[in-house]
């Protein structure tokens, strides 16, 4: 019994080996070698921008584990995501379909063009995603989500997680491409509400 | 010559349909492909060898608080050698002790010999929409269009080479900013699009070899020519990064990532792009 403890730990320890060994072979770079280039690369960055260079600990594993991290570290981002997630107060996750099609329209906000004071930040959903048959210009980043809620019988379980994908897709999938859009404040509770109508509401011409 | 026709003609046809929404992108890309048709016929009708002309006599003129010309400038293959030497780039320079591609180089040179002032230079490097390529890059359009028809043979063996590859890998990886975005978020796989533009998946060397190449390149929907620095540039704009500098050790590493990757592929610059 103890020998065969001890043998599983040794295939462990080799086969964490094996599966690290091409990654060490790959970044021969030293991190700190790395944060040194990116802020050196933008010098005219704002002060409130200098948060932008540096990666928070999720981004920092995903981009390490090239956007397939192993479980431990799959758990731990999900959980602490998870955790980062924002609920509306009135506890409504169905909002104006028609708002929610403008927002997932719009690419504006956030960047270093983006200076009109009285534009508010849009989704930019159609630049990954088909939603709605009308819109042809979409991108494939991301999977269609023409008639989500339809597929889904429209029922308040898929939209409270279609919300809960939209303000963090980490929660539900560790290293997803998806941008954070509530917990990195991209977009309100109440717009992500509205976009969430887009994809649950019968009315919405994407479940047309 | 039928130069001006066709010039005047392609272009034409490509404008008045790269003007309509985006939902007719993919109009946009078939005009574009018959247009690249056009110039494999006559290649002397892309615009961008307008800037490579404009790039050849700002190369050879007196310019500069010093008053001299970049004839002496050495890009790697020794002062004045322009034949194939963007083909090489990006290498270590030993006088600067510096890994750097060719707009990096041709900063430098217009730096050390002809006594600009760096600052002024990477000030505003890049034209908006509509506007003429500035100096340096209309002179990098002409240093690439001397390696067009070559194949890239930037050796990157040099230990600091070795590294900015590495470096720029790293940096091509490195997810940051508001959208949690990396280069890979975008170019990490093949057959994907953003709306309706074409993603090319750089770490491939297959799809690296096609279009790493073609910059400098016109490009169409802003009517002007694009250095890969303004490429760079640019994603990074999309990216709701702030404005990468032009030079940067950042910049540098992730050409030389992108030629690594493009290294036996044709050189075909200036190039023509949406
Ligand atoms: C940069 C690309 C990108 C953008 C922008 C983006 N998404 Fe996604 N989205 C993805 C990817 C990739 C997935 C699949 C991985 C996952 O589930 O996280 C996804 C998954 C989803 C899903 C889950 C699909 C399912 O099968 O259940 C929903 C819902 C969704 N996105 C909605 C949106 C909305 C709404 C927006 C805009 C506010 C948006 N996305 C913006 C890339 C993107
Ligand atoms: C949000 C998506 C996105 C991200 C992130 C992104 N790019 Fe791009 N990139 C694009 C799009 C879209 C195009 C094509 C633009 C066009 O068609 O006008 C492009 C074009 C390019 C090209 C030219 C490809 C060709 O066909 O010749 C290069 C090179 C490039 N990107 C490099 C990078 C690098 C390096 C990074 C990271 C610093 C990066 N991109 C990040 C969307 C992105």
């Amino acid at each position: 019994m103890m020998r065969f403890a001890k043998l599983t730990s040794v295939i462990v320890v080799l086969a964490a080996f094996a599966s690290s060994a091409p990654a060490e072979q790959k970044s021969k770079v030293d991190p700190a070698r790395v944060d040194t280039a990116v802020k050196s690369a933008f010098p005219g960055a704002p002060a409130d921008w200098q948060a932008r260079l540096t990666p928070d600990e999720t981004m920092q594993q995903c981009s390490a584990a090239n956007n397939t991290p192993a479980t431990k570290v799959f758990e731990a981002i999900q959980a602490r995501e998870k955790a980062a997630i924002k609920y509306p107060a009135d506890g409504k996750f169905v909002g104006d379909w028609k708002k929610g099609e403008a927002l997932a329209q719009s690419g504006y906000g956030l960047r270093f063009t983006d200076t009109a004071p009285d534009r508010v930040n849009g989704g930019n959903c159609y630049a990954c995603h088909q939603i709605t048959r009308q819109e042809l210009s979409f991108g494939t980043i991301g999977p269609s989500l023409l008639q989500y809620g339809k597929n889904r019988n429209f029922s308040e379980a898929d939209a409270k997680r279609a919300y809960e994908k939209i303000y963090n897709p980490h929660a539900t999938f560790p290293c997803s491409l998806m941008p954070r859009f509530g917990t990195n404040s991209v977009l309100t509770i109440a717009q992500i509400v509205d976009i969430v109508a887009l994809l649950m509401s019968p009315e919405s011409p994407a479940n047309k | 010559m039928n130069w001006g026709r066709w010039l005047i003609g392609g272009l034409a046809a490509v404008a008045a349909v790269s003007s309509l929404a985006v939902a007719q992108d993919d109009e946009t890309e078939k005009a574009i492909e018959r247009y690249r048709q056009m110039l494999r016929q006559d290649p002397w009708s892309n615009p961008a060898l307008l800037d490579a002309d404009r790039g050849e006599d700002l190369w050879k003129a007196p310019r500069g608080p010093k008053n001299v010309s970049l004839e002496r400038c050495d890009l790697g293959k020794g002062p004045g050698v322009v034949d194939g030497a963007f083909g090489e780039l990006p290498r270590y320079f030993a006088d600067a002790k510096k890994v750097m591609d060719v707009e990096t180089r041709l900063l430098w040179c217009m730096e050390t010999l002809q006594g600009f002032s760096r600052a002024e230079l990477i000030k505003r490097p890049h034209p908006a929409g509509g506007q003429p390529i500035r100096e340096l890059g209309a002179i990098a359009t002409y240093i690439a269009s001397k390696s067009n028809g070559m194949k890239f043979a930037a050796k990157l063996d040099h230990p600091s080479e070795r590294e900015m590859v590495a470096l720029g890998e790293a940096i091509f990886m490195r997810r940051s900013g508001p959208f949690d975005f990396s280069c890979a978020t975008c170019h990490a796989e093949s057959g994907r699009r953003i709306r309706l533009q074409g993603l090319p998946f750089l770490s491939d060397p297959e799809a690296a070899r096609k279009v790493v190449g073609e910059w400098p390149a016109y490009r169409v929907s802003s009517t002007h020519v694009m250095t890969m620095q303004h490429r760079l540039y640019d994603c990074y704009w999309q990216m709701r990064m702030p404005e990468l500098e032009l030079g940067s050790d950042a910049s540098v590493a992730l050409a030389a990532y992108l030629v690594s990757k493009a290294v036996g592929g044709d050189i075909a610059a200036p190039g023509l792009k949406r």
